[in-house]
């Protein structure tokens, strides 16, 4: 796809941007360092052996900052030999590749994520938080020396999303860390902290100046962004030559990733409906009165999850699947993996009404074929037999949708009371747009596992499920 | 001796202007909130955690304004562009290579991608503080369908420069459209829509012939996404963005624990 330019001068062309960040990330330790030591509430970690001099937690954060500072000239450098020490070795990057696969990733995602939410008392604590900050950008930037990687996340277009990585971490981080010292608070009866500074002050000054400082602030990085980064410009528009891959832009890319377990009517057109109304519906579903106008999490344990499910991992991880693991056909490229357009990948998926009436009497010996309506017969003659044909799925996804959710009242406490105190409709809307969400990754699930197509497949009247 | 700042202040003409001496002390600095057009949007004055950026993160302003800075670069930018066949790519490459001030285009590219991000992190902020609860429920909903017009406005104006990059980012989320259940030519229950053995749905008269004006991405297309992407979206993202500002003051200002 992307013709290399050869590997050295790559590496000069990579050298200032990589020193630079790493001169960055000297500074932002540094001073780091210099907040903590001069809060006075530096920590001693041990002490030396010999001198007994004490080695604090300021003190740790200046040795990270003196060891990107080394770094940072040897990226300078843009010489080969040098580089190679500060970029992953060639043999992990073999093995994340070839054990890279959308299966691998999406899972892995998503335990990543519920890993840092089950400990995230420990996690939100500033050290750990800015620790993993400084070890995802050395990682980034171990990376970045990478010709495969660094041509997909340096792509004008795709900068954005790498930021919008690092934004949403720290927002997490921020957002989970003053829940985690709300919740500790509401737990000993205390209000949320949120709740100390409710004195009021004068629009001007105090936001009037922040708001201008802002401003100012967000010029000066806009400019700086245009003068460093040229917009993207191919070649004219040829409605002839079609690139491989076709992508539409990033922030759709997530639906684009849909279409593998989804036809477009689907992935396109009603998933997205969905994802709005569903949005829309979240205040007037959400009868916990707790929670409101400050940062919680114990408060609202459910919503939390629901809506970081939705939005980091169904929205967020697949736009970056994407944008940064989808290369010609669609095909999935690990991310140090050449983008190849002869790879082939086998597709032998299957439909349900498939392992119904073929698979499954097969087991036990029968010959069976799917209901054919005989050549000849009229329209509605057509329309029940495929009805008939894919009757399991038909049947599957009603029942899906109708049974389950009475059958988590009967089963489940937690229903049951929601149940109650929701009403018949919105417990039905709030239970079907979950199942509905839960049903894109039980259809990778399925596709992953036994090779599911369609669960419903009616390829002549277009309507694939 | 007054000094020159004094008779300027003291002019006719100042004073016409604003309405109020300077910001200095307590009682014209509640005067100069009421009195301002562009500050009356605010209250007087505001819990202290409610301006906190540990709180709001800032979001929804930052929003605001970058839309405000693509207003300003996109006008700029018609000034220089014309949306024909002829034209747009070569305009698009003229703000690269030859006009002093192509700068702008990057400006309002980059401003739009960041655009979208901030959005994105305002309605995370508004999520995790619980604040679409009542009684700003309604105000959440507006906030969708701005979310909805953002993503709008991105996706027409990926397709002005007309180059490969537009046209198929285009042509790949267009295509979609023609999937819509009844009304695009391949979605399921098209066939439904048909009067006397003649098909309503066509390839010529789908959802997708509706969003394009064409059967494929053209020049229709491209004069289609221009009057949308700089009058319509913008001036219904304006009015939408008034009443969400509107209705942050009429639901108690902004939102705090009780
Ligand atoms: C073009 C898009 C938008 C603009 C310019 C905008 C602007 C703003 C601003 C300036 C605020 C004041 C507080 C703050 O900055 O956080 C605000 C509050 C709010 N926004 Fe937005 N917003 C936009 C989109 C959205 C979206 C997508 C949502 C939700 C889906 C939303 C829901 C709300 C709510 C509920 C509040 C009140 C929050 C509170 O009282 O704490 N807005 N918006």
């Amino acid at each position: 796809m992307h013709s290399h330019v050869p590997y050295e001068t790559f590496l000069h062309q990579i050298a200032g941007f990589l020193g630079s960040f790493y001169l960055v990330l000297a500074v932002m330790n540094a001073f780091a360092a210099l907040v903590i030591w001069q809060s006075g509430r530096d920590k001693v970690l041990f002490r030396l052996p010999i001198s007994k001099l004490p080695f604090t937690v300021s003190m740790a954060w200046l040795g990270v900052s003196i060891f990107f500072t080394i770094l940072a000239p040897i990226a300078f450098s843009g010489r080969q030999d040098w580089m190679e020490i500060i970029s992953l070795p060639q043999l992990l990057r073999s093995g994340v590749n070839r054990a890279m696969n959308p299966t691998i990733y999406s899972v892995g995602s998503m335990v990543l994520l519920l890993i840092l939410f089950f400990l995230r008392k420990y996690v939100v604590q500033p050290p750990m938080a800015w620790g993993l900050l400084n070890l995802s950008a050395l990682l980034m930037g171990m990376s970045l020396t990478d010709q495969n990687f660094a041509a997909i996340v340096t792509k004008p277009d795709n900068v954005p999303i790498v930021g919008l990585v690092f934004l949403l971490g720290f927002f997490t981080w921020l957002s989970a860390y003053q829940a985690v010292r709300n919740d500790d608070r509401l737990k000993q009866g205390l209000g949320p902290e949120e709740k100390l500074d409710d004195e009021k002050v004068l629009v001007w000054p105090d936001l009037v100046y922040t708001e201008l400082i802002c401003m100012v602030a967000l010029t000066a990085f806009l400019i700086v962004w245009a003068i460093a980064l040229q917009a993207p410009l191919e070649e004219p528009a040829s409605s002839v030559k079609t690139p491989n891959p076709s992508k539409a832009p990033w922030y759709f890319l997530g639906l684009q990733e849909m279409l593998v377990y989804y036809d477009p009517w689907m992935a396109g057109v009603v998933l997205p409906s969905m994802v709005i109304n569903g949005l829309m519906a979240i205040p007037y579903i959400d009868f916990n009165k707790k929670g409101n106008g400050y940062y919680t999490i114990d408060q609202r344990k459910f919503a939390y999850l629901t809506f970081q499910f939705g939005f980091l991992v169904l929205w967020v991880t697949l736009i970056v699947m994407g944008t940064f693991l989808r290369g010609p056909n669609w095909n999935f490229f690990g991310p140090y993996e050449i983008w190849d357009a002869h790879k082939v990948e086998a597709l032998n998926n299957r439909d349900l009404s498939e392992f119904f009436w073929i698979d499954l009497p097969d087991l036990v010996g029968w010959g069976l074929s799917r209901p054919k309506a005989p050549e000849g017969s009229s329209e509605m003659m057509k329309v029940g037999y495929a009805i008939v044909r894919e009757l399991p799925g038909i049947l599957l996804v009603i029942g899906y949708l109708t049974i389950l959710p009475p059958m988590l009242v009967v089963v489940s406490k937690f229903f049951r009371d929601m149940f109650i105190r929701m009403g018949f409709i919105r417990y039905m809307v709030l239970t079907n747009l979950l199942l509905m969400m839960m049903l894109l990754p039980l259809k990778m699930l399925a596709r992953w596992t036994v090779n599911l197509k369609y669960v419903i497949s009616m390829p002549e009247y277009m309507l694939n499920f | 001796m007054a000094s020159l700042s004094e008779i300027i202040r003291e002019s006719q003409i100042w004073k016409s202007i604003f309405r109020h001496p300077m910001p200095v002390d307590r009682r014209n600095r509640v005067v100069v909130m009421l009195t301002n057009f562009f500050l009356h949007l605010h209250p007087v004055s505001i819990k202290k955690q409610g301006i906190a950026l540990s709180f709001t993160w800032c979001m929804g302003g930052v929003t605001f304004f970058l839309f405000l800075v693509e207003t300003i670069t996109g006008v700029l930018l018609m000034f220089y562009y014309r949306p024909t066949l002829e034209w747009a790519f070569n305009d698009i490459l003229a703000l690269r290579d030859v006009t002093s001030m192509g700068i702008l285009r990057e400006l309002h590219r980059w401003g739009a991608h960041a655009m979208v991000i901030t959005v994105w992190l305002h309605m995370y902020r508004v999520f995790l503080t619980g604040s679409y609860k009542p009684p700003r429920e309604f105000n959440w909903v507006i906030g969708v369908v701005l979310l909805l017009l953002t993503l709008l406005l991105s996706f027409t104006g990926y397709l002005l420069p007309w180059d490969q990059l537009a046209i198929w980012a285009i042509t790949v989320g267009s295509n979609m459209a023609r999937a819509t259940p009844f009304l695009g030519y391949e979605g399921p229950g098209n066939q439904l829509l048909n009067i006397d053995g003649i098909d309503m749905i066509t390839n010529a008269s789908d959802a997708r012939f509706g969003l394009l004006g064409a059967r494929f991405v053209g020049e229709e297309t491209l004069n289609r996404f221009y009057v949308l992407h700089c009058v319509a979206i913008p001036l219904a993202a304006a009015l939408l963005m008034a009443i969400h500002f509107w209705r942050i003051r009429k639901d108690g200002g902004i939102s705090g624990p009780l």
